[in-house]
């Protein structure tokens, strides 16, 4: 499955144009009395691989967590694939989505997280198998198929029939990416991957990134500490600070001749 | 004739065996339909516990509360002899096995809702980033791993409840207890009898807990 760029072929919008597929608009999160996204405004194209980085608390991960609509926006409205993410149009007004139409965008969108998060009573095949299986209705020989490749892809053929816990920490996440993988989202969400892992077990599970980063064309937005991994596979550098993206532009731009203050203090704090 | 204080009589423990086994026998049917009302309802109260409305929420909570804090003779009093006034009658097994069920259901409950608590909120998360159905995220992925944890702390109302069943004699129900008073009120020897009863409990209690702290050792990693 090296080298396959067919993750995408059963998209329901196939085209990678370069269009955009994420919107936010005047998005404000707040937890309690602390504003973590404050009127955030910022869109995605099809296609491209999107680093976050920023300080902590700056609401990167929030902005995830958003996306995969497992937290609401107190204000503003976000659009997937040309679709309201929390909201859907009723009579031309605009009200917050019932569950099955969140249900429905959602099956857009993976996620991988920091803490991996497989299930421990699932074997790892039927980890990646189940959601293929129980939500798109695939037959379990082919999501078992898929299942495989992608356990190929990520290096880990041998362990379809072992248990999350048999596994180290690196090879767990990289199980997370392939059950993320067999739902042939639009986007793929990446909540810091590697920070819980032994810095010996980070760079397996970057390789597994890097290679789907270029020989796939599923949008990414990711999280990260690993400036030479984001370096390596964004098209584009979104800088965080307070809720607020202060500096965007390509990877190249931003390590080297960051225009703002704030992301060449962040910068060399973490280079 | 032996007045029953004198000296143990073995004679009189082979002659109350024959009820003894059949008294074992009701105890042990009580306590395995008890056991499964309990598990069951158990886990139908812990899953009302978290409905998203609270007009399921609330009266579930005030009814097993009600039923947890009232003593169950007292209830199986009550559902013996109260409710056939209302045309509510079943026999003294069927309404203890009931009674026993329905109030270590309110036990076990908590039980479970311990056990879905503790599984970690990134298996919610991750059931949901994969877009699992209310149902696939309960039955796949939460069910599994919170009743794996419990099943220790199930089994030791397993117990509990066993040694509750004399409580059934109370409403006439022919289990281990009543059967010794009823040999013993022929005989007059109640020391044989209840000896042998007690001893039975020892025998069924005091394994079962040793297996499931065994159980508890595989299963709570």
């Amino acid at each position: 499955m090296s080298a396959d760029t067919n993750l995408t072929k059963d998209q329901p919008n196939p085209a990678v144009d370069g269009s955009e597929l994420i919107r936010f608009d005047k998005v404000v999160k707040r937890f309690g009395s602390n504003t973590v996204l404050d009127e955030l405004d910022f869109s995605v194209s099809s296609g491209k691989h999107v680093t976050l980085i920023g300080p902590s608390g700056s609401g990167k991960t929030t902005i995830l967590r958003l996306l995969m609509t497992l937290i609401k926006p107190d204000e503003g409205t976000i659009k997937v694939g040309g679709e309201y993410l929390t909201h859907e149009q009723k009579n031309g007004k605009l009200v917050p989505a019932g569950e099955k139409h969140v249900r429905e965008v959602r099956k857009n969108i993976g996620m991988v997280f920091q803490q991996f998060n497989l299930f421990p009573n699932m074997k790892v095949l039927r980890n990646i198998t189940e959601a293929p299986v129980t939500v798109l209705g695939l037959s379990k020989d082919e999501a078992e198929q898929r299942a495989r490749e992608l356990l190929d892809l990520v290096g880990l053929g041998d362990r379809c029939d072992s248990y999350p816990t048999q596994l180290s920490g690196g090879q767990q996440q990289r199980v997370a990416i392939a059950r993320a993988l067999a739902m042939r989202p639009q986007v793929l969400l990446l909540d810091e991957v590697t920070s819980a892992l032994d810095p010996e077990l980070v760079a397996g599970v970057l390789d597994v990134l890097r290679d789907i980063a270029h020989t796939t064309d599923i949008t990414m937005l990711c999280v990260t500490h690993e400036m030479n991994f984001a370096r390596d596979i964004s098209d584009q550098v979104l800088m965080f600070d307070a809720g607020r993206v202060i500096e965007s532009g390509s990877a190249e731009k931003i390590f080297t001749e960051p225009e703002h203050e704030r992301t060449r203090e962040f910068l060399s704090a973490v280079l | 004739m032996n007045n029953g204080t004198d000296k143990w009589d073995w004679g009189a423990v082979s002659d109350f065996m024959p009820h003894f086994w059949d008294g074992l026998l009701i105890t042990l049917q009580v306590l395995a339909l008890g056991s499964l009302i309990s598990f069951g309802l158990g886990l139908v109260w812990a899953l009302a516990f978290r409905a998203p409305t609270r007009f399921i929420r609330w009266p579930v909570g005030i009814v097993t509360e009600f039923i947890r804090n009232t003593p169950l003779l007292v209830q199986l009093f009550f559902l013996y002899f109260v409710l056939p006034e209302w045309d509510i009658q079943y026999s003294a097994m069927t309404t203890g096995t009931i009674a026993i069920g329905l109030h270590y259901s309110t036990y076990t409950a908590q039980v479970y809702r311990a056990g879905i608590e503790a599984v970690p909120v990134g298996q919610w998360e991750a059931a949901k980033a994969l877009s699992l159905s209310y149902t696939r995220t309960w039955t796949a992925v939460i069910l599994p791993q919170a009743i794996r944890r419990v099943i220790p702390a199930l089994g030791n109302y397993v117990i509990a409840m066993l040694k509750d069943t004399p409580l059934l004699a109370s409403i006439g129900v022919l289990e281990l207890l009543q059967r010794s008073r009823l040999e013993a009120a022929q005989t007059f020897q109640y020391t044989e009898a209840l000896t042998v009863v007690g001893v039975a409990f020892i025998l069924i209690a005091y394994p079962s807990s040793l297996l499931l702290r065994a159980l508890e050792r595989r299963l709570v990693r």
